[in-house]
């Protein structure tokens, strides 16, 4: 039974070619078929803002202080409005545990999904399905495919957050030395666009010093994140210095430099909250962390979606709309809103914030 | 069979429990259509591994190697559509694929006579590792809506997934398969007594491998339904996934010890814990709640069976 087996799948092997050749469903042929969106309608600026919408906001996973900061704003942001609030989300930060909170938002009848998606491409089918159904999709933190979601407020430019996290470590380093960079999942879709940027910050001559050793991947779990820094520091004896982009992953790398013979020796830096980093700062285990303001970025998504949802705006590029105590903002191209420059953190600025 | 039975009308009576309570905490959105199709959906690859492993199960072995051939199919899916293989081609190619990695299972337990937990501990992390050796830690995702739809949305005018299909189609066979036949009587026996199933003249080894193969299998053919529902071929998908299958079939009823279950149990234990929860989060229940009741569901699970046999010992 095994040999008829081995010579199937020989066969096969040998057939594919042939079948690409009569025309099968090949990634070449299928064109941009991906199914369907939502139809536009007009924008009217000075519509009035909607009230008791009903809100969900869906974080990566809950129980992570950097959403819970968000959440913290998006929900401000709605009371300020008047609507409806709400926060669910799985434990883990799994690419599919996501869409069955998608798919229940929808069947909940709620008006609009605040999200920060843990793969662009795995919630694209529900987030479809949600917004045919009438849902408005605000992406915040990390976007899903851009036909499946209305606005995407973006924290910071990738090319501006790449570009500081590259320049604060090899200042940290003085310039030059063994670095390794400490991700979330490998999948994450902000993390691997920054560690793209970063290749090329770190191709350039000012920092040919630099090497980049290994990208490890913590999974955006402490546990993990805290052994893959041992990993990192076993495997390569002459490391100086560690990038993790990623708010779990940069805490858990702190406390692992803090208790061990590599304290002063090897330099961190990252994404972190002023609040998890606080100690690691004054202590200086960390030298410096950045991070834009979580709040605000949960605080702009809603406003975005309550606009959207009051035909306020409806995503095109150019449009604007108001955001409360935080001004006014213009979608940019592809739907996508920026909050603005990530602030640094360092010993001397970090108790002027707390979240 | 009688305590069987018993267990299984218990099963089915917490399905309706769910169902009424369900749907009296969510407003009625439990019941409609459209939620069940999402719970169709959820529990698709779960189902459908449920149904090879039970045979497994039954024989006394295990394989835990299922959600990582799942991941390897998936993993495979996308390397090759990269590479312009056609769906046509790529499809069947993995089943074959998944069918090997069941029979390399099959090979160490049968022809090398090592435990079946051992091996297939071993072969979660092989698979795995092969499926991030072929396609690293990127994710293929166009893949076109006219076979994504397969996963994404229902029978046209139903409420009906397609997976649902697949799966009461190989239901029908497994139950056949282990009720119905020669060979489901050869499993029982394996599972019950191997020694004296292999003095009555059953051919034990070769029935493992086939009950092997099979798992792996109809695990690729998880991996493809998975690929295609979320659209998403990755090396990662579907990790720590052999854990629930597993706890379905136990919770069906089927004897960890080999020798007693059925598929009707089994399926009645996907659609309770795939019910409980859609039910949940349907019911805004936080998720520590939905992990603590999951957990102590499956925790009922091992233990029922453990507490029902030592009561009618008892009685009896």
């Amino acid at each position: 039974m095994k040999r008829t087996v081995i010579v199937l799948s020989a066969a096969l092997l040998l057939a594919a070619p042939a079948l690409t050749a009569c025309g099968g469903t090949t990634k070449n042929n299928s064109g941009g078929d991906t199914g369907g969106g939502q139809t536009q309608t007009t924008a009217n600026p000075n519509a009035t803002s909607a009230k008791d919408l009903k809100i969900t906001f869906l974080p990566k996973q809950v129980n992570n202080p950097y959403f819970t900061v968000a959440q913290g704003g998006a929900q401000k942001a709605a009371q300020a409005l008047g609507e409806q609030f709400k926060a669910t989300g799985p434990s883990d930060a799994d690419a599919s545990s996501q869409v069955t909170y998608i798919n229940t938002a929808s069947q909940q009848g709620q008006n609009i999904l605040l999200l920060a998606a843990n793969d662009s491409n795995a919630v694209a089918p529900a987030l479809k399905s949600a917004r045919q159904q009438g849902m408005k999709v605000v992406t915040f933190d990390s976007d899903a495919a851009a036909d499946s979601r209305d606005v995407f407020i973006n924290q910071a430019t990738a090319q501006s957050i790449a570009q500081s996290q590259v320049k604060l470590i090899s200042d940290a380093i003085g310039g030059a030395g063994e670095i390794a960079i400490l991700s979330a999942t490998a999948n994450a879709t902000n993390q691997n666009a920054w560690i793209a940027i970063m290749k090329q910050e770190l191709a350039k001559p000012q920092y040919a010093n630099l090497k980049l050793d290994e990208i490890a991947y913590g999974n955006d779990d402490d546990q993990t994140s805290f052994q893959k820094t041992q990993g990192l520091l076993q495997a390569h004896p002459n490391l100086k210095g560690i990038i993790s982009p990623t708010t779990v992953g940069v805490a858990a790398a702190a406390r692992y430099l803090d208790s061990s013979s590599y304290k002063g020796k090897v330099a961190l830096t990252g994404l972190g909250t002023p609040n998890q980093m606080r100690k690691f700062l004054q202590d200086g285990t960390v030298g410096s962390v950045e991070l834009w303001d979580p709040a605000q970025l949960g605080e702009l998504a809603t406003y975005a979606a309550v606009a959207l949802a009051s035909g306020q705006i409806t995503g095109k590029q150019g449009e604007k709309f108001k955001a409360g105590e935080l001004g006014e903002y213009t979608i940019g191209a592809n739907g996508e809103v920026v909050l603005g420059d990530p602030v640094t953190f360092t010993k001397d600025n970090v108790d002027k914030y707390n979240f | 069979m009688k305590r069987l039975l018993r267990w299984e009308s218990a099963l089915f009576v917490l399905l309706v429990l769910i169902a009424v309570i369900g749907s009296a905490a969510t407003g009625g959105l439990f019941l409609t259509g459209n939620s069940l199709f999402h719970l169709g959906l959820d529990v698709g690859e779960i189902a459908l591994i449920a149904l090879p492993l039970t045979l497994v199960i039954v024989a006394a072995e295990i394989d835990l190697s299922v959600a990582s051939v799942l991941g390897l199919s998936s993993a495979l899916i996308g390397t090759l559509w990269n590479a312009g293989w056609p769906l046509e081609a790529i499809l069947p190619f993995v089943l074959v694929v998944g069918a090997l990695c069941g029979a390399f299972n099959g090979f160490l337990v049968t022809k090398l006579g090592l435990p079946s937990l051992a091996v297939t501990i071993g072969t979660l992390a092989l698979y795995r590792g092969l499926a991030l050796v072929v396609l690293g830690d990127q994710a293929v995702a166009d893949f076109p809506y006219s076979y994504t739809q397969f996963g994404t949305a229902p029978i046209p005018g139903t409420w009906i997934p397609y997976p649902m299909v697949l799966f009461v189609l190989l239901a029908v066979v497994f139950g056949l398969l282990l009720h119905a036949t020669a060979f489901g009587r050869a499993v029982f026996a394996i599972g019950a007594n191997e020694e004296a199933a292999r003095f009555s003249g059953i051919r034990v080894k070769r029935t493992k491998l086939i009950l092997f193969t099979l798992t792996g299998a109809v695990s690729s053919l998880a991996g493809v339904v998975y690929t295609l529902r979320f659209v998403s071929a990755r090396a990662d998908n579907g990790t720590g996934l052999e854990l629930a299958v597993v706890a379905a079939v136990l919770l069906g009823g089927v004897s960890i010890f080999g020798g007693r279950g059925t598929i009707f149990g089994v399926i009645l234990a996907v659609l309770v814990l795939g019910g409980l929860r859609t039910a949940l989060i349907l019911g805004d229940t936080s998720t520590e709640v939905l992990t603590l009741v999951t957990g102590i569901l499956l925790l009922a699970s091992v233990l029922a069976p453990a507490v029902t046999k030592r009561l009618t010992r008892g009685t009896s």
